[in-house]
């Protein structure tokens, strides 16, 4: 019954924005409006062109102040992040000088060359001299990028095995994620969705007579020692998930049928990097948003919101079913004490399968 | 060639002596007038419906979880107590996207004014096969119906993004959309590439065969030009699309393994074995990243027309722009893999894929550039028209510059399949085509109507969808750098991400107002279809041979022999001549001479 009354409603509402549309054009019905703009028309509008330029140069300012000092172009975890970042602030900074320059010219045109009668525009059709350096600039400033960016790929995409990476299995199914740990032998044992056998609790199909599969781990956290150069191989079950570590600049999809593979190493640990003055603001921020949220909780009856302390995280970021917007797995930076002292209390594969 | 035409001419006085009833000339019309006004109005209900979803799922973004009158009056059981389903959440997603993409910015855009202005622009007295331009247009219909009929389904329509990537699109038990839905989409996807086909082959072949004396491919106005080589590349690039639906159809249907291998889910293995998701996301982007320029070029040529026309002045650089087309198709067909440098293909691909991608933005400046010097000296008529391609060119740059952090593979890692490549392409071929095609209609409602828009209305339509536009996609940005992936039905599970929910509601506010200032649109076109004043013969002084027919529509567009043409599409302002316009069908005075462009 409601939806009735809402449709209806709905209804009203769209029958008034439509009349109230039709009495402004009645009411223009009597002046001479042939349906082509007049030079009070390129006037007014000039002028609002200066006024919409005004408009993009604000919305960019206020953005950038109050949305610019993002974590994510600065403050990154992994080796390979800064040269990322120093990227992106170039390629920011060169969107930015183009972007200002040509939006000016755009609507300070629109403005200046507003029409009246009885001016003619000047006939100007062509001038190479000027393609060509439209075509130049853009050519050399691309070259720019285009080496520095295809620089930086390579350098991140190249695993160097000389860097003994150690190497961990990050595993997706609808909708979690395992990681897998390859154990001292550091290679992970054999594994293939057709192996899960779940009465044996063999969730992630290792092939149980492979000898290197038997020391293998698997946890539900992912802990990483800091500095050491980490090789994740990703493995899908079901359907394309994506791995993206957003802090450490790290994403690559998982595939079913095929394992892929990302390398990074961690350069700041969970505790360094909850204590950067950055992140403080951040969680303050945060966890005052939460506050004020919490408020209206309680007095509906409900339970307050948690306070928030910050954690790296892997979310899923490849549009995966239902719960695509809930599937994520904590990640923890530590000390190498820590995580040794961590890794030791995990079972081996070998002693978690039931018989 | 002129033979071609006259012989033409001849058949279509032999046709006039035929009565014309109600479903000839309305329905079943082989008249391409007619059926550009069809494809306009199928294409504007298809975006009302697609703008809808649009506005309900930006509200479950901004009030995660909230009942909502709206969505229980709407959505029925997919919103228990007036909070939105996390299924339904895709669907409207998925739904919105293959809407705006191909129903309205493909068929909408191109099927309208590639119709409308192809015969009318190169001197023809219609396509080259009338039939199967009414084909064409009805089985867009067809295609049209069965996608709204998916929505009615017991297990919802699809529901995998429009990008459909298996498995989940293959697979039923991983949702719910891949059942029925999917089954759905994928027919209602093949009947329209099979629709798409058939008006591109016409579009080619008449533009290539039926132009009239005079009027050479260096004399086209650059809308033919632009219609012309969106053609090609939809003849290049949708029938891939097709093998890509046909081979997903024989995965889910008759056990094949194309695109599967090594799937447990729901507790089994399933039989597949030896196939490849990236497969299909290789054939899936040789249509996807064309199909970008399948719906920004026609918008692009309307822009040159319209700029010209308005600013009195040349189009600066014409065979620059031209120049820049073809750069542009040929450049969009081997630029697919920037969509998957993470897709787990090799690395070394993705670094081919980066220089190709980085290179189109070169045509893409000339183009913004020659915009921008098109305006400068001239004498601006500030009609809706014009408005609307001065905005494209600004969500063009805007939009277009930031595609050069997502070509650049190192950067992607970090913003793929973030809110930055929703803001990017949304401003970037989005707003952009939308333009164009707000652009085309107030420019050509003359001719296709013979009555004028309301331009008040207009001014007011431009100028709110202008600011909201912005208003939606710059800030969103700003929260894809921080990392918030698209297509979560809720941030809640994210306290990481809770000081950005301030920027989804600013979004959904702009969003809720532009997408209801659209009615100032819709009652401006619908009314002044009957009510408008009645347009003169050539209202905004434009050089084109369309704008030499009559008013009042006739088969064959011209009463009398089709006009031969004498010079170029751009002689504004040209010294010598007391207007400032000069038609192509104007012969050249005594020692005028034709610019050598």
């Amino acid at each position: 019954m409601t939806a009735l009354l809402t449709i209806i409603i709905l209804v009203f509402i769209s029958v008034a924005i439509w009349q109230m549309v039709k009495i402004f054009d009645l009411a223009q019905a009597k002046t001479e409006n042939t349906g082509v703009a007049t030079d009070k028309d390129n006037t007014v509008n000039g002028y609002l062109m200066m006024g919409f330029l005004a408009f993009i140069y604000i919305i960019t300012i206020v953005c950038f102040v109050k949305w610019g000092d993002l974590p994510l172009m600065s403050n990154s975890a992994s080796e390979h992040g800064p040269t990322i970042d120093n990227l992106m602030i170039i390629s920011m900074v060169i969107i930015f000088i183009v972007q200002t320059i040509t939006q000016f010219l755009l609507h300070y045109f629109a403005f200046k060359y507003k029409g009246e009668k009885g001016k003619k525009a000047l006939f100007f059709a062509d001038n190479n001299k000027l393609e060509a350096i439209w075509t130049i600039i853009p050519v050399i400033v691309l070259a720019g990028l285009i080496i520095y960016g295809l620089n930086t790929w390579i350098n991140i995409m190249g695993v160097d095995e000389s860097d003994d990476p150690m190497v961990i299995e990050l595993y997706a199914q609808q909708f979690n994620w395992k990681a897998r740990y390859s154990g001292a032998d550091n290679t992970l044992g054999k594994a293939n969705v057709r192996l899960i056998d779940i009465d044996r609790a063999n969730i992630l199909g290792l092939d149980e007579a492979d000898p290197n599969a038997q020391d293998d781990v698997i946890t539900t956290e992912l802990h990483l020692p800091v500095g050491r150069p980490i090789l994740f191989k990703m493995r899908s079950q079901d359907v394309l998930h994506s791995a993206y570590m957003p802090h450490f600049r790290a994403q690559m999809n998982c595939v079913p049928g095929m394992i892929t593979q990302f390398g990074f190493t961690p350069t700041v640990t969970t505790v360094e990097m909850r204590d950067t003055p950055q992140m403080q603001e951040k969680v303050t921020r945060i966890n005052n948003i939460r506050v004020e949220k919490s408020k209206a909780l309680i007095a509906k009856g409900e339970d307050a919101l948690e306070r928030y302390e910050f954690d790296y995280l892997l979310l899923c970021n490849k549009i995966c079913g239902k719960s695509h917007y809930n599937m994520q797995m904590k990640i923890i930076v530590e000390t190498q004490e820590e995580y040794d002292a961590w890794i030791k209390e995990q079972k081996e594969f070998k002693n978690s399968l039931i018989n | 060639m002129s033979a071609h035409a006259d012989t033409h001419a001849h058949d279509d006085d032999h046709g006039h002596h035929h009565k014309e009833t109600f479903v000839t000339k309305y329905i079943f019309s082989q008249d391409h007038k007619m059926i550009a006004k069809q494809y306009l109005i199928t294409g504007t209900i298809m975006g009302v419906i697609g703008v809808l979803m649009s506005m309900m799922f930006r509200m479950q973004i901004a009030w995660p979880e909230q009942p909502n009158v709206l969505f229980e009056a709407l959505l029925g059981k997919w919103a228990p107590d007036g909070v939105m389903d996390a299924d339904i959440y895709l669907a409207l997603v998925t739904i919105h996207g293959t809407i705006m993409v191909f129903f309205v910015l493909t068929a909408g855009l191109s099927g309208t004014f590639s119709n409308l202005l192809i015969p009318l622009q190169i001197g023809a007295r219609d396509m080259a096969s009338g039939f199967l331009n009414m084909v064409s247009y009805w089985l867009f219909f067809l295609s049209s119906v069965i996608m709204i009929l998916s929505l009615f389904l017991e297990a919802g329509p699809a529901a995998a993004g429009w990008t459909i990537y298996p498995p989940l699109s293959a697979l039923p038990m991983a949702q719910g959309g891949s059942g029925m839905g999917m089954t759905m989409w994928l027919v209602s996807m093949a009947i329209f590439i099979a629709s798409s086909l058939l008006g591109s082959l016409n579009y080619i072949v008449t533009v290539i065969n039926l132009r009239t004396k005079g009027m050479s491919m260096t004399r086209l106005p650059l809308t033919i030009w632009a219609f012309f080589v969106t053609a090609v590349i939809g003849v290049i690039s949708f029938p891939v699309l097709l093998s890509a639906a046909l081979l997903l159809i024989m995965d889910r249907s008759f056990g094949t393994s194309f695109f599967l291998s090594d799937i447990f889910i729901q507790g089994e293995v399933l039989h597949y074995q030896g196939g490849s998701p990236v497969l299909f996301e290789h054939l899936f982007w040789f249509l996807g990243h064309p199909e970008v320029y399948i719906v920004l070029l026609p918008a692009l040529g309307i822009t040159s027309e319209v700029i010209a026309t308005n600013s009195r002045k040349p189009i600066f650089g014409y065979r620059a722009m031209i120049a820049s087309i073809l750069a542009i198709a040929f450049l969009s067909t081997i630029v697919w893999g920037h969509h998957m440098f993470i897709s787990g293909m090799n690395p070394f691909l993705g670094s081919v894929f980066t220089f190709t991608t980085l290179l189109i933005a070169i045509p893409s400046a000339v183009k913004a550039f020659n915009y921008i010097t098109t305006l400068w000296k001239g004498n601006l008529q500030m009609n809706p028209a014009m408005l609307f391609s001065i905005g494209l060119v600004s969500t063009f740059i805007t939009g277009g510059l930031t595609g050069i952090i997502l070509g650049d593979s190192a950067l992607d890692i970090n913003v793929h399949d973030t809110y930055f490549v929703v803001a990017h392409f949304h401003l970037v071929m989005g707003i952009s085509a939308l333009y164009g095609m707000f652009a085309g209609i107030y420019h050509w409602f003359p001719k296709m109507f013979g009555r004028m828009l309301n331009k008040n209305l207009g001014y007011v339509h431009f100028w709110v969808t202008a600011v909201c536009a912005y208003g939606v996609f710059f800030p969103m940005h700003f929260i894809g750098m921080a990392g918030l992936p698209r297509r979560y039905y809720t941030n809640s599970n994210f306290p990481l991400f809770d000081d950005l929910a301030n920027v989804n509601v600013v979004i959904t506010i702009f969003a809720l107002i532009g997408g209801v200032f659209q009615i100032v649109f819709l009652y401006n076109f619908f009314s002044s279809i009957f009510y408008g004043k009645k347009a003169e013969q050539n209202p905004w002084k434009s050089n084109t041979l369309e704008w030499t027919t009559p008013v009042k529509h006739i088969h064959g567009n011209w009463p009398g022999e089709i006009p031969h043409v004498h010079r170029w599409a751009y002689d504004y302002s040209k010294p010598g001549h007391d207007n400032d316009f000069v038609p192509q069908n104007i012969p050249l005075m005594d020692g005028e001479e034709e610019l050598q462009h």
